[in-house]
């Protein structure tokens, strides 16, 4: 594995887009995606949390194979996820209230959001090094909080427009992520 | 979800008839009106990304089920014993064992499906809802109720992830399960297949269903 750390960031936040490309972390870009503004605080929460974990599941694989037990890696990614939400959570509301407050509930819930995990497993599988890591959780974190603001962006003009009663809601928003995701595969030609 | 709670009486108070009533409730309330894809919308990452075909969608779907029924079975089990701040970590862990056999299970059963599947089956640890129903109902009821209903959601999981794996392999590839429908010359809507079309199905599902809800409210009986 010799990618170069660009062509990762590039593709983990363009090409392979982890919401519109892979559909991981569905749940908040369907539900956190309503204004812009807490899809960006939210998308930045994310994007720390997936860093802290791309480092400590770098930390954690080299231990697990020093120690011949790799089955027990994915118990372990989630106690690490779990309890670096937590220690943010504890920060964040120690030396910023204000954006705790802004936060809300959405900052635990990233405990359970499939983008975090997967960014652990992927990383796992494709044998990154620590550089490496480090440019995949910078651009995965990147596309979501792209992809997060383009939705947010389109759902806030929605409001004003006329939708038809039985395709409000979520099948509105499904479609639209559709049209984003075609659009997104334009990049698909840029890798490899 | 807080309404199903609320109403489950300490199994005690019921007479027989009525708590075989409430066991056939706890087993039918996930398939159909409570769906978790379709009417909660929950789960909605593996129910997008793996049903391009309807192979990868029954196995997704088994997996899921497996998962959660067992888990819902040891959180009923451990539910009194299981202090009320560490909760949440302790079913993750519970979860995240019966993932990873379930992982090494696929493995071993099929390696083409697994790798199909991919790391999508590692990542039913964060499927809410397994960890929706660990909560809401598991930790709550009884053994028997709790593996109902979580039997219940995984089919009703599962029949999701069948109708979506069916539109888009029947429509994207022209086959169903492997086999062509409609002959050689058919030229399948690749769309369907990647990403984007994933999207649209489930939009056209939530559409349909919107459609049939309020085709009925204006005409009761």
């Amino acid at each position: 594995m010799n990618t170069p750390s660009l062509m990762i960031f590039i593709d983990a936040c363009l090409i392979n887009n982890f919401v519109l490309a892979l559909f991981l972390g569905l749940c908040p870009f369907l539900g956190v995606s309503t204004r812009t503004e807490t899809a960006f605080n939210m998308g930045l929460a994310v994007t720390f949390v997936m860093l802290l974990t791309s480092v400590s599941a770098y930390l954690i694989n080299l231990l697990l194979n020093a120690i011949g037990a790799p089955y027990l890696s994915l118990i372990c990614y989630i106690v690490v996820i779990a309890s670096s939400v937590q220690f943010v959570e504890m920060v964040i509301k120690k030396y910023s209230p204000a954006l705790f407050r802004a936060l809300g509930i959405y900052l635990p819930l990233i405990t359970t959001n499939c983008a975090i995990t997967a960014l652990a497993l992927f990383q796992t599988s494709r044998g990154y090094d620590f550089i490496q890591c480090l440019a995949f959780a910078l651009g995965s974190g990147a596309g979501f909080i792209l992809a997060l603001m383009l939705m947010s962006g389109i759902r806030e003009r929605l409001e004003l427009s006329d939708v038809n009663p039985i395709l409000q809601g979520t099948a509105i928003a499904l479609m639209i992520s559709g049209v984003l995701s075609m659009a997104f595969m334009g990049f698909a030609g840029m890798g490899r | 979800m807080a309404n199903d709670t609320a109403t489950a009486t300490p199994d005690i108070a019921i007479a027989a008839t009525s708590a075989r009533d409430e066991n056939l409730e706890a087993l039918t309330r996930g398939i159909w009106r409570e769906n978790p894809v379709f009417v909660m919308l929950l789960g909605n990452c593996p129910t997008l990304a793996v049903t391009n075909s309807v192979i990868n969608s029954l196995a997704m779907g088994l997996a899921t089920t497996f998962v959660l029924v067992m888990s819902c079975m040891i959180v009923a089990m451990i539910r009194d014993f299981v202090p009320k701040e560490v909760r949440i970590a302790c079913y993750i862990l519970v979860i995240a064992t019966f993932v990873t056999i379930v992982d090494y299970l696929l493995q071993a059963i099929s390696f083409d499906v697994h790798r199909a599947l991919g790391a999508f089956i590692s990542l039913i640890v964060v499927n809410c809802i397994i960890l929706g129903r660990a909560e809401a109902f598991a930790s709550k009821n009884s053994v028997l109720k709790s593996s109902l209903d979580a039997l219940g959601f995984g089919i009703g999981f599962t029949l999701a992830c069948l109708f979506m794996g069916v539109v888009r392999e029947v429509i994207g590839a022209g086959s169903f399960a492997g086999i062509p429908l409609f002959g050689p010359d058919f030229a399948g809507w690749s769309i369907m297949i990647l990403p984007g079309g994933a999207f649209f199905v489930l939009g056209s599902w939530l559409l349909l269903f919107n459609w049939l809800a309020a085709r009925r409210k204006r005409r009761p009986a």
